[in-house]
């Protein structure tokens, strides 16, 4: 039995790092606080060799020298131990939650999987090095021992059976974080280091320190045993950013909604998943919001209620799962350039359900079909076009109302080849069906009867003798609603002796007189002609 | 001045003999086809070329859409993914499915003008992976069509060339010029009425009357195809001779099996 820990030194520091790459060599304090008494919580090693010390004010810390100086962020630090855990269940199921910089990984039965425990160790620094974390890990035999050298060792440590107390002797007392009083204690009897504590009698040491005292004694030779106290994978993906200054421009937008991108699908990677819907959220300012409004309303509902602080959110669902956050990015902004959020933006939050990767096989003998992600761009592009609504597949809709149907998502699904519907069409030599052309929205016509029968109609861009009819065909339905329909529909041959100039139908000046075969039909309710369509 | 091009032209031969074969020879390219599903059409023009242009222009109800939607149930019915670009918003869904167009498989986009129509093409030929992607521009005036310019439709030739994807561009009069490789004109021919046989069709009310079907005229303007006996191969640019230049083909509407049956029972 093996365990290896994972450790993120300078938690909270990483956590910024994180979500900018780019600040990884430079000197980093981290501020926390309400303005003006904003004071350095964190620090890393570039800006401790600078002169930085915890505790200083902001003021204090902006008169260094190229430091530079972030807030700290609860929300990328909740992201980054996250995303820690997701490097633990990318390699075992069996995850400990140690703290919010540490996890413990059981490596029990991977040998076989991963290689020897070296091995998987430098696999998992090299993952947390792809979710942008540098981590030092440790493997032992022992719990405890793993999580302790963990925090005291740099690097990669892989500590043999009955090695663990010669390694640990070299580490300080502090890597165990006693109580400051204990360590006050131990200072003044000249120990600091693991190897002096492991030496102490351990009856006296019980005596005078308690059981605190016998805990630390046990850490520092490394015979204290202990259980995994397992996590629950979750399959909880969000990142989140909050922003110092509001961001305004699609832009600067796009360049923030790619690194949470890259960090989600890292993390939806490292566990072998992809994104089948993605949720976006934006915490709109208040105070743009409220100075967009009229001076008389006021901040608060008539009961006293305050008004809620203005959100926008989008659900995007994927027609197929995936994990490329450059295609999702691009589909992000092709819908913010469609529906942009009405305020500027404060606080950014995406998460992403989770699904089994998308595996298909093509068939030997299927045509090529578009790539499903490809596509979805494509649509994406095309409804920002011609609207959402004018893109996708015709569905019929089961009723009997004229031009039924509905637009649904268009998802190019590839099925095993079908034995090929029979239809009403020509197929394979047999004659094909005369198609029909709907006139959206339907002009209005008018139209001249005879003993109950159109002879002459005329409507935007035709008008003629009827040459040819047949009807009335009535039809009618849901009369309970509000657009029910009642309509006497007529096909007729039209004889047009002349062209006509206008917007529907126009046509050259050359135009030969034409025939065209017509459905008409009489609007009972609206009690008018309309011209429903044309057979060609 | 002949001379002169000859000795060149051997001289030129010469010097790439060894590297490339031929160099002067033009190549015969083959290019797969994909049936209209009108026997008449088929044999006239050999089906419709994948990775070329295909034009078909024609007045109103002179037989376009009937041919768009045949062309479309053919794709659709071999499990391609088809695209229609609709200029007016024109396209009836259930005159499709009865054509045996498969829905699920049509991805169809609906504009209002002829802007929104060549973008919409555009992003489609980019896109790629469609079996045929139709431009249906009957609806829209011809004067707006015309000033498309020349350079769009070479373009579009250009973004099929070297892939399975039809184009199939529809309008009410040719546009396209020499980027189409394939150009029919479609002709109104009188629509067929159906009356009882029982008595005197002029006399029928228009009650007992039916629309039958029709019979369209198909020319074939131009066609860098020619089909091969036992196969449609491309094979050269020389038109199709005058003796097929032309042919008809009937149509049905949805209800003429019914009908038929039901004034033969009577």
């Amino acid at each position: 039995m093996a365990f290896a820990s994972i450790y993120v030194s300078d938690f909270s520091i990483q956590a910024v790092v994180r979500a900018e790459p780019t600040l990884r060599q430079r000197a980093i304090a981290l501020i926390e606080g309400c303005p003006p008494l904003e004071r350095v919580v964190a620090i890393n090693e570039a800006a401790a060799r600078a002169g930085l010390d915890l505790g200083m004010t902001k003021a204090q810390a902006a008169q260094f020298p190229s430091i530079e100086i972030r807030q700290r962020s609860p929300l990328e630090e909740q992201s980054t131990h996250a995303a820690l855990l997701d490097l633990g269940w990318s390699v075992s199921p069996r995850v400990e939650d140690t703290a919010a910089d540490s996890i413990v990984v059981d490596l029990t039965g991977l040998a076989s999987l991963f290689g020897s425990e070296e091995a998987i160790a430098n696999l998992l620094a090299q993952r947390a090095l792809d979710l942008g974390l540098v981590v030092q890990v440790a493997v032992s035999s022992n719990l405890e021992v793993a999580l302790h050298a963990a925090r005291g060792f740099a690097g990669i440590t892989v500590i043999p059976p009955g090695e663990e107390s010669r390694r640990l002797g070299v580490l300080p007392i502090q890597v165990f974080s006693p109580p400051v009083e204990m360590m006050e204690t131990l200072e003044r009897w000249g120990i600091r280091t693991c190897e002096a504590l492991a030496k102490l009698p351990l009856l006296e040491l019980s005596e005078r320190l308690g059981q605190q005292g016998v805990q630390l004694h046990q850490w520092a030779r490394g015979t204290s045993v202990r259980s995994m106290i397992l996590a629950e994978p979750k399959l909880c993906f969000e990142e989140g950013m909050a922003l110092e200054y509001a961001v305004e421009e699609l832009e600067p937008l796009a360049f923030l909604l790619g690194r949470l991108l890259d960090q989600l699908c890292a993390r939806l990677s490292a566990r072998s998943l992809s994104a089948c819907a993605l949720h976006l959220r934006f915490k709109l300012d208040n105070s743009s919001a409220d100075e967009a409004l009229p001076a008389k309303i006021p901040n608060q509902h008539p009961d006293g209620k305050p008004i809620e602080k203005k959100v926008y959110e989008k659900l995007f669902t994927l027609p197929v799962p995936m994990r490329d956050s450059k295609m999702l990015l691009r589909l992000l902004c092709l819908h913010l350039q469609s529906d942009p959020p009405r305020a500027p933006i404060v606080r950014i939050f995406l998460g992403a359900e989770s699904a089994a990767p998308r595996v298909r096989q093509e068939g030997l003998f299927l045509p090529s079909s578009p790539d499903p992600e490809k596509l979805e761009l494509t649509i994406a592009r095309l409804a920002n076009v011609v609207g959402n609504s004018n893109v996708g597949s015709p569905r019929l809709i089961d009723s009997h109302r004229p031009d039924a149907f509905e637009m649904s998502r268009f998802i190019a699904s590839h099925n095993a080849p079908e034995v090929r519907q029979k239809s009403l069409s020509a197929t394979e030599g047999h004659e094909p069906v005369a198609a029909f052309r709907v006139f959206r929205p339907a002009p209005r016509a008018k139209v001249t009867l005879r003993e109950g029968r159109p002879v002459h109609i005329s409507f935007p861009g035709m008008h003629g003798e009827v040459v040819a009819a047949c009807g009335p065909w009535r039809t009618s339905g849901e009369w309970w609603r509000e657009d029910a329909w009642h309509r006497e529909e007529w096909d007729v041959e039209i004889h047009r002796p002349a062209a006509s100039n206008t917007d529907l139908f126009e046509h050259s000046p050359s135009a030969e007189p034409q025939n065209g075969v017509y459905r008409i039909y009489f609007d009972a309710i609206r009690q008018a002609w309309f011209v429903a369509g044309m057979y060609d | 001045m002949a001379v002169n091009v000859a000795v060149l032209r051997s001289q030129v031969e010469t010097a790439l003999a060894g590297r490339i074969p031929a160099p002067f020879a033009r190549r015969s390219v083959q290019a797969e086809t994909a049936p209209f599903n009108i026997s008449e059409i088929d044999a006239l023009t050999g089906g419709l070329p994948q990775g070329a242009l295909t034009e078909i222009s024609g007045p109103f109800s002179s037989g376009r859409a009937t041919l768009l939607l045949s062309a479309l149930a053919s794709r659709t019915a071999h499990e391609h993914v088809c695209a229609l670009v609709d200029g007016r918003d024109s396209f009836d869904p259930h005159s499709a499915e009865a054509a045996g167009v498969k829905l699920e498989r049509l991805l169809w986009v609906r504009c209002r003008n002829i802007d929104q129509c060549l973008r919409a093409t555009d992003l489609l030929l980019q896109g790629g992976g469609f079996g045929l992607i139709a431009l249906d521009l009957s609806i829209l005036p011809p004067k707006t069509v015309r000033y498309v310019p020349l350079n769009v439709w070479f373009r579009f030739r250009l973004a099929v060339e070297n892939t399975p994807t039809i184009l199939l561009l529809l309008d009410r009069e040719s546009n396209a010029g020499s980027c189409a490789s394939l150009v029919l004109r479609l002709g109104f021919e009188p629509f067929r009425w159906s009356a009882p046989q029982t008595q005197h069709a002029s006399a029928s009310p228009s009650c007992a009357r039916l629309l039958d079907g029709s019979q369209f005229h198909v020319e074939l303007v131009r066609s860098r195809m020619k089909a091969a006996a036992g196969g449609h191969k491309f094979q050269s640019f020389a038109r199709a001779p005058e003796a097929n230049a032309a042919a008809n083909f009937r149509t049905k509407t949805n209800w003429s099996d019914f009908s038929e049956t039901f004034i033969e029972s009577k």
